[in-house]
């Protein structure tokens, strides 16, 4: 009975209470704390399906923390957040349900080192979800044709560049066919030439209507790209808007203050 | 007063500069060393027609102590193969995010990792009983060599289990990160990209640990272990235990081991610098 239960709890679960139109990420007074540290004091939004949203903010702000508690690396205190209707702050949560749903792509990229580009993409497929090796490896290559890697399938992370080696991470987190991807200062690492390829990457997800979380520090790609931009400071989201009115009129003088200095 | 000095090369050892301090030319000084003292040896044993020289003696005995040094290598194999499984179920249980399974381990692991093998030695050899009674009414009884050999196992398992739990620690935070973001569970992640990773750098020092062993196992002659040094001392008392044997069979026991463990120093380090390369 019980297993019936968590069988269908990808399908069942989710559509009983959450439907596309509703918000598919609804965050309500998340609280974090690193022992005596609160990092997130009471932040609330909603992403709707489709749309790119971008968090900006200084650093220590707790923007890296907020998207990784989305998907459950961080454990959150107080509030709520949903993903596709489904509670992530529930000690009886699916985490496989929610990892399949929700990928992330770090700062530092983190690919495996052992393996190579293509092993990379096709491992969580093939041995987490046991989908059979030749048709991940035939997604794989597609993803990493996807990313404009053709002819380093083979090549291993230590031979390929920052932002290679950061468009592969985004495959490997494609590959697990996701309807959220979050992105984690995904550039900041990156020389300034290579952010132009990773961006790129990036734009054309969003534009075939994945929804995207990105945390970045890239101001005018934040402004081009996002539907719906947040500023973080302490904790607490000071201000949002949609870029065309958040980067000309923001209100809040601390937003103001960080905007002169980056743009 | 062997275990003495057997103390004093681990230390030496311990530090990972065992690799790094030694050269092929030290080992060319040995043999010229050895050959030196076969001369001196020689001359000395000139007047006495009636005993075989020094020289011929060891010839005569280099079987019996050959038989020994293989010995040697049987103990050093058995414990390393036991000390790597154990300990590597050691390492693994020193992560472990159970309190109950982690206190254990690690009270072993540093119990052992911080006595004197001399002394685990003893105390093994009066602990095992030396033979087992079995409910059938048979009986088995366990050799010395056997009891030398666990005993051997324990200080290099303790050594592998930190081997393994710091090779663990050493692989950067992000590969969990990554691969928890990709649902693999703990376990697999530690079997897929932890401990593949963990190997390269493991091997080098599990290597070096190796070596320590196999210079160690000579320490079991104390115990009456019949291996290549208790098997020397034997054949030199067997032919007279004439003064000017020492120097010769001592001599040519030192190039017994170098022969075999500086090919193993050199093979590590050889990995050592590869894998700082590769990584």
């Amino acid at each position: 009975m019980s297993l019936q239960i968590n069988s269908n709890a990808r399908e069942a679960g989710p559509q009983a209470s959450w439907s596309p139109d509703m918000p598919i990420i609804s965050l309500r007074d998340v609280h974090k704390s690193f022992g005596a540290v609160e990092v997130l004091k009471g932040v609330s939004f909603d992403v709707r399906k489709g749309e790119v949203v971008c968090i900006i903010g200084p650093s220590g702000s707790g923007k890296s923390t907020l998207i990784r508690c989305i998907n459950g690396l961080n454990n959150i205190q107080k509030g709520s957040i949903k993903v596709e209707g489904q509670e992530v702050n529930d000690p009886k949560l699916d985490l496989l349900a929610l990892r399949r749903k929700v990928g992330i792509v770090f700062q530092q990229y983190n690919l495996f080192p052992h393996k190579t580009a293509l092993q990379n993409v096709m491992m969580a497929p093939v041995l987490v979800l046991k989908e059979p090796r030749r048709e991940v490896e035939e997604r794989a290559r597609a993803l990493i044709a996807k990313v404009r890697l053709e002819g380093k399938e083979d090549a291993y992370p230590g031979q390929l560049s920052g932002g290679q080696q950061q468009r592969v991470a985004i495959a490997r987190s494609l590959a697990m066919r996701p309807d959220i991807m979050l992105f984690d200062e995904v550039t900041a690492a990156l020389d300034p030439e290579t952010v132009k390829e990773v961006l790129l990457t990036i734009r054309e997800l969003a534009a075939e209507g994945m929804t995207c979380i990105l945390v970045t520090h890239e101001m005018g790609f934040a402004r081009e790209v996002a539907d719906h931009v947040y500023f973080t400071d302490r904790g607490v989201i000071v201000e949002h808007g949609p870029p065309d009115q958040f980067f000309t009129k923001a209100k809040d003088p601390r937003t103001r203050q960080f905007l002169s200095q980056v743009l | 007063m062997k275990g003495e000095a057997f103390r004093i090369e681990r230390r030496r050892f311990a530090e990972g500069g065992f690799c790094s301090r030694i050269h092929w030319r030290q080992g060319m000084w040995l043999v010229l060393a050895f050959f030196g003292s076969l001369a001196v040896a020689y001359a000395q044993s000139e007047p006495q027609p009636a005993s075989p020289s020094a020289i011929r003696t060891l010839v005569l005995w280099l079987p019996f102590i050959l038989k020994g040094f293989g010995l040697n290598l049987l103990m050093s194999f058995i414990a390393m193969a036991v000390a790597t499984l154990f300990g590597v179920g050691l390492g693994l249980l020193q992560i472990s995010r159970s309190r109950l399974l982690r206190m254990p381990a690690w009270l072993v692991t540093h119990l052992f990792r911080n006595s004197p093998w001399l002394v685990i030695l003893f105390v093994i050899m009066f602990l095992m009983p030396f033979e087992i009674r079995l409910p059938g009414g048979g009986t088995i009884i366990i050799p010395d060599w056997v009891k030398a050999t666990f005993a051997f196992s324990l200080p290099v398992m303790a050594n592998i289990s930190e081997i393994v739990r710091g090779a663990i620690n050493s692989i950067p935070k992000g590969q969990w990160d990554s691969a928890e973001s990709l649902a693999f569970s703990r376990g697999q992640t530690l079997r897929w990209i932890i401990l593949p990773q963990c190997i390269r750098r493991a091997i080098p020092p599990w290597m070096n640990w190796y070596a320590l062993l196999a210079l160690a196992t000579p320490m079991a002659s104390i115990l009456g272990v019949r291996e290549a040094v208790g098997n020397a001392q034997a054949a030199m008392e067997a032919a007279g235990a004439r003064p000017e044997f020492l120097i010769p069979f001592y001599l040519f026991l030192l190039c017994l081991f170098f022969a075999y463990i500086y090919p193993i120093a050199l093979l590590t380090r050889k990995l050592e610098r590869k894998y700082v390369f590769a990584n």
